[in-house]
């Protein structure tokens, strides 16, 4: 069998978090009983006529500056047109021939790779409705709530050879998109989607295979068993003999495989043309410059800053500025105890575990910043130990307790009372004098069992090192 | 140019119109007599022409992010052939 | 003068000055439309129950002194494209048939709260496609000139009406000619505004980039009244501009030192020369008044007729795809699956004048011929409206015919449907340039038909458009005749 590569391309969707649909004034708000977001511009109904959100291009511009386009200064939409009962106007509102961005790239860095993803366009388009299939009547219903949220099309280049290539390219988008406040991104929600083009190739062949396009990926995972499958599908298929078709596959998540979608009947022709509804947009340079000016700091700006200010290590920053709401709770607890490394290494230890909790990508804080200072604090106070402190967060974190109440109604604080100590240290000394006598023999390994002694007797509220000291200052 | 009963069917299933044989054929001499007729236009030199899709110079015309409140769903569903808790009902879509 | 005869602004006066009841006079209004309208079937629907709620709006409104508009309590008939809450709008057309509008088109908006009471939807072209009326999936409009003729199209119902004084004034919409010829052949007074001057918002499109809404009445300065109270900005549409549009203040102006050039292609093979006469007999008209007139050569003339039909079917075919059986009007009963309603209701929904274009323009849009069509079309768009600044940076106006001939029999057009579209020839560059367009009425034909004009002016030059027409209605009377069958009706 020859050595294979994949070319992948990416058409990513994003939902933007404006309050209004693109075209009309109707809510963008996520769930609602169905056809209860809508009114006759969002539905289809005859006469009436779409009216721009200013928000989504002055988002369009800032996710273009943010991904390094050139922003179209005079850009308009188009009309895609397509029968499906989810597009009541059997027309989409999109940008073909001159979309608000164009030639950018993201960079992205992962193992064993660093480099730059090329960005062909991003387009402003309108979000479909959704269908309900209705297993018992065998019917489909229609709910028009997602009709017309904004949406940015971001289609990359062909420039992708792997897997993780797409995964760290999804994962630095995210970060941006939500470091620029413009989408959630939640995937399970359908705010963030993916496409993936794929094509197989001999090693060292320059032209492109045939590709396919694969839908319905609904989180990082089943894009990485997607790609996966489909490379093995279209090699298997090359192998044969066979060619691959180009054609639209939707992924099927729980049965691992991928299938064909849309009839032949059906000519993908979507006779796009300008629409004539809509007025053309116009971005003036001063335009573009009053967005750069409120662009936020972007991830990867963030991460120097944590190297340079903080002193973490590139690969911290990078793991802490990769998610905006982690960095954001960085600089919350770091602005109250004043220690970015100790910040660091909580969030990348425990704290990242159990955010990322959960089946999809989503990535939850249930605990408030001030609280994780509070663990902090009580740990360099030493009113707690460092074990302890770990108990403490996980036992709060569900519910966002009080760490320091939780503490004190546990009564997990550490012994302050020296003689106590002191007494208990005589105290294990004199009940283990065998232990003593092999620790005096040389075998200073012994002390440990001594330590854990006295913390158990003091039922962990102590500071071992101190411990320590006395236990050896009393065998001299 | 002439218009093929393939170009009539192709188009025709594009815009979802399903003709009868006599219909097909009226349709398609008489969009043949027409399409001759436009292709006077390519008597005209237009490699230097940009194509007007908006004849006014409005630019920028846009509404602000405020959301005004939906219709109620009676109003939205109520000229629909059928309907079925809150949504507008169609036969099974295939994927 | 029977209360049909008077015009919007002489019924508003008597109106305001109580010299009769707004529920009284429309009460005779509806009794004599509808009487009228058994012979010419200019309405679809009448909305009494509507109507005579409003009058008594409108009256108490009088009553009690407050502020009222300056047509208030005049009636009028609106095309069936435009959108009225809670009233039928179907465009003529089976498959929007029983189509109940949540809300109002922004133009009937305005003449609601101006106190103008709709007291019907009228007749039209299936989805203003056809220039005779004849296409109305319901049935055909007779001209009231001539039985047996055709009104126009596609505001054939709206200008019948008004010629027929079952009304004082219409509303329709023109995307070709669809307002300036069924008023020239039913001999009354139609304004198509530029592009922008009136919203869309609640006309159900046809061409998008073309459609325009305006006014159909006996007399220019009827017009000029209804377009200054329908004209304006539209935050609902995003192609209305944001301009004050002003024509009242100079509609008594006159036309002295005006430059009104007319093009000597208008004036070729094909137009009747009675036709001919009449237009350059006007011209005299206004020379006599104090314009300067002069013949001059105006480029594009012949590719303006399929630039037209080509942007406008592409525009229609994309517009017209809503209509699936989904979310209003028909759906097939006989449909099963979903590919099946989208076939069995669009074609047994459609005419098949609409379904034509439908196919002709998804044809124009289509990959591999969108550069030799569509865009060919856009090009040829730019070049003609060119053609038009360069003639309106020497002349204020253009003065030609509507139509090449006057109106035609009743089952005569369709037979020849090329032949239908070339005699748009002189109306449809104004919507392609998106210019303001005036027709009215100059002549009669041997046969006692009526024979229209047409004035262009630049884009938002309605002013001069409007007080030529009002110069030209001071110096002549072809507004002021009635078709006979007003009377023969009248005396039954």
């Amino acid at each position: 069998m020859k050595d294979y590569e994949m070319v992948i391309g990416l058409e990513v969707h994003t939902e933007l978090s404006t309050k209004t649909k693109i075209f009309c004034s109707c809510t963008t708000e996520f769930g609602g009983e169905p056809n209860t977001h809508c009114c006759p511009i969002c539905t289809g109904m005859p006469g009436v006529l779409p009216k721009l959100n200013k928000k989504v291009v002055e988002y369009g511009i800032a996710v273009g500056l943010a991904t390094n386009c050139s922003i179209t200064p005079y850009g308009k939409f188009d009309r895609k047109n397509y029968f499906y009962p989810d597009l009541p106007k059997a027309y989409q509102i999109s940008q073909l021939y001159l979309p608000i961005c164009r030639d950018g790239f993201i960079e992205i860095e992962g193992k064993d790779f660093k480099k730059k993803i090329g960005i062909h366009e991003i387009h402003m388009e309108e979000d479909a409705g959704k269908l309900i299939h209705d297993p018992i009547f065998d019917t489909t219903r229609a709910d028009y709530n997602r009709c017309g949220v904004p949406l940015l099309e971001i289609v990359s280049e062909p420039d992708f050879r792997s897997a993780d290539e797409v995964i760290a390219y999804l994962e630095t988008l995210k970060a941006i998109l939500q470091y620029l406040g413009v989408s959630d991104c939640k995937m399970q929600e359908g705010s963030l989607r993916a496409d993936v083009n794929l094509s197989v190739r001999p090693k060292g062949q320059t032209e492109f295979g045939t590709r396919t396009e694969m839908k319905n990926l609904n989180s990082f995972r089943s894009i990485a068993r997607a790609i996966a499958a489909e490379k093995k599908r279209q090699i298997e298929v090359l192998e044969s003999g066979e060619k691959v078709v180009q054609e639209t596959r939707r992924w099927d998540d729980d049965a691992g495989y991928s299938y064909a979608m849309r009839s032949k009947e059906d000519a993908q022709d979507y006779r796009y043309f300008p629409e004539p509804d809509l007025a053309p947009v116009e971005i003036s340079e001063e335009w573009k410059a009053e967005i750069r000016a409120t662009l936020p700091m972007l991830p990867k700006e963030r991460r120097n800053k944590y190297i340079e200010e903080f002193g973490l290590s590139d690969y911290d920053a990078g793991l802490i500025t990769g998610i905006k709401a982690l960095a954001d709770y960085f600089d919350d607890v770091n602005a109250i105890v004043n220690d970015p490394k100790e910040v660091a290494n909580w969030l990348l230890g425990s704290f990242m575990r159990v955010a990322k909790e959960g089946e999809d990508d989503s990535f939850r804080i249930l605990l408030d910043p001030d609280k994780l200072a509070k663990i902090i604090a009580m740990i360099k106070t030493n009113k707690i130990n460092r074990n302890t402190g770990k108990d403490v967060f996980f036992a709060v974190w569900k519910d966002n307790l009080d760490p320091e109440v939780y503490v004190e109604e546990h009564d997990l604080a550490m012994v302050g009372d020296d003689d106590l100590v002191k007494d208990t240290v005589a105290k294990i000394l004199a009940e283990n004098p065998k232990t003593v006598e092999q620790y005096k023999g040389g075998k200073t390994k012994v002390l440990g069992f001594l330590v854990g002694q006295c913390m158990k007797e003091l039922k962990g509220k102590a500071d071992p090192g101190t411990i320590n000291a006395m236990l050896r200052e009393s065998l001299k | 140019m002439i218009i093929t009963d393939e170009i009539i069917e192709y188009v025709s299933s594009l815009a979802r119109l399903d003709l009868n044989a006599e219909e097909k054929i009226k349709i398609k001499g008489e969009i043949e007599k027409i399409i001759d007729y436009m292709d006077i236009l390519n008597t005209l030199d237009t490699a230097d022409v940009e194509p007007m899709s908006h004849v006014l110079p409005a630019v920028n015309v846009f509404r602000e992010d405020e959301v005004v409140p939906s219709y109620p769903r009676d109003e939205i569903l109520k000229n629909a052939p059928d309907s079925d808790e809150g949504a507008f009902r169609v036969p099974k879509t295939v994927e | 003068m029977a209360f049909y005869e008077w015009t919007p602004l002489e019924t508003a006066s008597k109106i305001r000055n109580k010299e009769i009841g707004v529920r009284e006079l429309l009460e005779a209004t509806l009794a004599h439309a509808v009487k009228v309208d058994n012979e010419i079937g200019a309405f679809l629907r009448f909305e009494n129950e509507y109507a005579l709620k409003k009058a008594d709006e409108v009256q108490a409104k009088i009553d009690r002194g407050e502020q009222v508009g300056t047509l208030a309590g005049v009636p009028f008939g609106l095309k069936d494209n435009i959108c009225s809450k809670g009233m039928e709008t179907c465009c003529a057309s089976k498959i929007l048939g029983g189509f109940y509008p949540p809300y109002d088109a922004t133009v009937m908006k305005k003449l609601d709260e101006a106190d103008v009471i709709m007291i019907g939807k009228t007749n039209m072209d299936e989805f203003a496609m056809g220039s005779t009326t004849e296409t109305s999936y319901y049935k055909a409009t007779k001209n009231p000139w001539g039985l047996d003729c055709v009104p126009g199209g596609s505001s054939g119902g709206s200008a019948a009406a008004v010629a027929s004084r079952e009304v004082p004034f219409s509303i329709g919409s023109d995307t070709g000619g669809s307002i300036r010829q069924p008023a020239s052949y039913c001999g009354v007074t139609g304004l198509k505004p530029t592009y922008g001057a009136v919203s869309r918002f609640g006309l159900i499109a046809y061409g998008s980039s073309l459609d325009q809404i305006g006014p159909i009445a006996t007399t220019a300065r009827d017009c000029a009244e209804i377009f200054e109270m329908i004209c304006g900005y539209d935050e609902m549409d995003s192609t209305s501009m944001p301009m004050e549009i002003k024509v009242l203040d100079q509609i008594d102006d006159g036309v002295k030192g005006l430059k009104i050039g007319i093009p000597r292609s208008y004036f070729g093979e094909g137009l009747d020369p009675q036709v001919r006469d009449a237009v350059l007999k006007a011209a005299e008209v206004f020379e006599k008044s104090g314009a300067e007139v002069e013949e001059f050569d105006l480029s594009m003339l012949d590719y303006a007729v399929p630039a037209y039909y080509i942007i406008a079917s592409a525009e229609a075919s994309s517009n017209l795809s809503r209509f699936d059986g989904v979310k209003y009007g028909f759906r097939s009963e006989s449909a099963e699956g979903l590919r099946d309603i989208y076939l069995k209701t669009r074609t047994e929904g459609f005419g098949s004048e609409v379904k034509k274009r439908i196919m002709l323009g998804a044809f124009a849009l289509s990959s591999g011929y969108y550069d030799a069509y569509y865009n060919k079309a856009l090009q040829v768009k730019a070049l003609i409206k060119k053609a038009f600044d360069d003639a309106f940076a020497k002349y204020d106006m253009i003065l030609g015919p509507v139509a090449p001939t006057t109106a035609p029999k009743l089952g005569e057009s369709l037979k020849d449907p090329l032949a239908m579209y070339l005699s748009d020839i002189y109306t449809v560059s104004a919507n392609l340039a998106g210019l303001p367009g005036l027709a009215l009425p100059c002549g009669f034909s041997r046969e006692k038909m009526p024979i229209g004009m047409q004035l262009l002016a630049k884009a938002f030059d309605e002013g001069k458009l409007l007080r030529a027409g009002v110069l030209y209605q001071r110096e002549t009377a072809f507004h002021e005749k009635m078709p006979a069958v007003i009377g023969e009706v009248g005396e039954e």
